[in-house]
């Protein structure tokens, strides 16, 4: 019998996605929906590195909107007003988060919880700031403008739409692909030790802050990478970049396809931003309907999309176990039955 | 001389502002270990309740704050009750997440019914008072002394009755207070109300001597949260010291440093301190 939970557990089903991805411009019926297709990838990939600190370390980072400014800036002021060209200036974007994301996290992460969260919400709100008032270098409230696209070395044209949706897609995958490896291995498991528990995970021998600061580094070049993107994306940017309702939106994301999952940052973020899409004359007001659809979200199914259907397969596939087993010790106590589940 | 007089009268007004919405934050978090990050919000519907009060039904500036407290007040409780009191036994990042969501809900309800536009909530205490010299606009006066009769009647109705006592036994031991009797609703119900009131009344206050719009609350929100860190969370003192220390360091860095970077001023304060100190400045514990 063919099931189509049990499907979506296969790799098949990842392997049908990135199908799905890969014919997405022939299926479109426009050029501005693999914009939106495009731009939609480029959020995914700064919610994947707020998973890496959020969802797998469990430390609420508010900076990353700023991060994802950073990167951006970084991209667009070298490549207007010091003529580089992109691809150098790519580099320095990631160089320049993941030091940063260094430098920040460095001092950040020795607090915890609400401090933390408090603290990056000031981080992110100095960078936003910064680059509202510090016109000789950001030219402030104008913005940036003149920014370089990729270039494909002759082979693409990446400032037509096509080609660029392809590259980001094939940034995208490889950070989902390296989010998966990262997941699965003992840097990983770190991370979701430390989540769990800090006290536990140093008692364990964990180096707590080596830790948190390798995730967060992390974090942030992935904001970097989508920030640099973004601005080859767009070609123009200002400081609302910066501005805190992109962590939220970001947050957001991450919360509705599942906060600590592999392709929950991928099925929220491409999700609501169709969503939004086709409601446009919501664009000003989503907030009145996604603003309760978090406090729902984290009230009933904190675990998202993704992590609400993980467990709903975890469960079933216990149920036939647990059923096996009743049958075979009739003295099982019902309660232990239950805790296997 | 009168200049720096100017300076010691913002930084009294800034850090009496400043210190009504920490005072509301520290409580919150003293009892129910809570960082709202909706109080920003609550502060900003103040102002706007108090502007349709007056703007729409023509009522006095007094009944104005009144009726805007009691709004704010109930809409405090209701996301107690309705958001904080449900996820009380989930991990911190739950409580954070829905109180953005509380803030991004409340805003773009606002801007739906106002618009982005700014406003202007006008006082009847717009007069100069003229002490030798010495110049103080009303409003200002105002604040001052507001800031300071709601403080000290806080600490009357902390220290003198019994409901006030049940919320000091609560921030002191959540399970003491159990263990006499203490309802932890009530309680909870009881400190969101009076940090909306506060919230409310400090907008007000504020409000004419600067703009009212949807996003008024993001600076509010992020300085109290520096100014809670600074004086220790769950501090009543400490919220407001660290609000003048805030309100003092704004006035006189805008005036004898930069007026456009004086944003930052409490921003870079708090970095500086938590890279010297993780634990705030007043915290007896570490954390």
């Amino acid at each position: 019998m063919f099931k189509f939970g049990s499907f979506l557990m296969t790799p098949m089903a990842k392997y049908l996605m990135l199908a799905f991805a890969l014919v997405f411009p022939l299926l479109a019926k426009n050029e501005y929906q693999v914009y939106v297709m495009a731009s939609a990838f480029v959020w995914a990939i700064a919610v994947y590195g707020l998973n890496i600190i959020t969802g797998f370390c469990g430390q609420l980072n508010l900076a990353h909107g700023g991060f994802f400014a950073i990167g951006a800036y970084t991209l667009g002021l070298l490549s207007s007003d010091y003529g580089w060209s992109f691809w150098p200036a790519f580099v320095a974007a990631l160089v320049m988060t993941a030091g940063l994301g260094f430098l920040v996290g460095v001092v950040s992460l020795r607090l915890k919880e609400h401090y933390f969260a408090i603290f990056t919400l000031c981080v992110g709100f100095i960078i936003y700031l910064l680059m509202d008032k510090w016109e000789e270098l950001t030219h402030g409230p104008i913005g940036v403008r003149d920014i370089a696209a990729p270039y494909g070395f002759g082979l693409v044209d990446f400032t037509n739409t096509v080609p660029f949706y392809y590259l980001v897609l094939a940034f995208l995958v490889f950070a989902i692909w390296f989010m998966g490896r990262l997941s699965r291995s003992l840097l990983g498991r770190t991370f979701i030790a430390i989540r769990n528990g800090d006290e536990l995970a140093e008692s364990l021998g964990i180096n707590l802050m080596r830790n948190k600061i390798l995730a967060f580094v992390l974090s942030t070049t992935y904001a970097g990478l989508a920030g640099a993107l973004y601005a080859g994306m767009v070609r123009f940017i200002g400081p609302e970049e910066a501005n805190i309702n992109h962590t939220f939106d970001m947050i957001t994301y991450l919360l509705v396809g599942g906060i600590g999952t592999i392709t929950g940052p991928l099925l929220g973020t491409v999700g609501i931003v169709w969503i939004t899409q086709s409601l446009q004359f919501l664009e000003e007001y989503r907030m009145i309907i996604f603003g309760p659809l978090l406090v729902l979200l984290v009230i009933f199914f904190p675990r998202g999309i993704t992590g609400s259907f993980l467990g709903w397969m975890h469960h079933k596939r216990q149920q036939p176990q647990a059923t096996a087993k009743r049958q075979a010790s009739k003295a099982t106590a019902a309660t232990e039955v239950e805790s296997n589940a | 001389m009168n200049l720096f007089f100017q300076q010691i009268i913002n930084g009294l007004t800034l850090g009496s502002i400043y210190g009504l919405v920490a005072l509301g934050l520290t409580l919150v978090y003293g009892i129910l270990h809570i960082p709202n990050f909706a109080h920003g919000a609550l502060y900003m519907v103040g102002a706007f309740m108090s502007y349709f009060l007056m703007m729409d039904l023509g009522v006095h500036y007094w009944v104005a704050m009144a009726g805007s407290a009691a709004i704010v007040a109930i809409l405090a409780v209701l996301c107690e009750r309705l958001v904080f009191h449900p996820l009380r036994n989930s991990p911190p990042i739950h409580d954070k997440i829905a109180a953005i969501g509380i803030l991004l809900f409340l805003e773009a309800l606002v801007q739906m019914f106002w618009g982005a536009d700014f406003r202007r909530l006008s006082s009847p205490f717009t007069g100069i008072l003229n002490f030798d010299g010495l110049i103080i606009p009303e409003q200002r006066l105002l604040i001052i002394v507001g800031a300071f009769v709601l403080v000290a009647a806080l600490q009357l109705f902390l220290r003198k009755t019994m409901i006030g006592a049940t919320i000091i036994a609560m921030a002191q031991s959540r399970d003491g207070a159990f263990l006499v009797g203490i309802d932890a609703n009530r309680v909870a119900m009881m400190t969101f109300a009076i940090s909306g009131v506060l919230a409310a009344i400090a907008a007000t206050l504020y409000a004419p001597i600067n703009l009212v719009y949807p996003a008024m609350g993001h600076l509010v929100i992020m300085k109290a949260f520096v100014i809670i860190i600074l004086g220790g969370m769950g501090s009543i003192p400490g919220a407001i010291a660290g609000g003048m220390i805030i309100g003092f360091a704004e006035a006189f860095g805008g005036f004898y440093i930069s007026t456009a970077y004086k944003d930052i001023i409490a921003f870079g304060l708090l970095v500086v301190i938590l890279s010297v100190r993780p634990q705030g400045l007043f915290a007896k514990g570490a954390h």
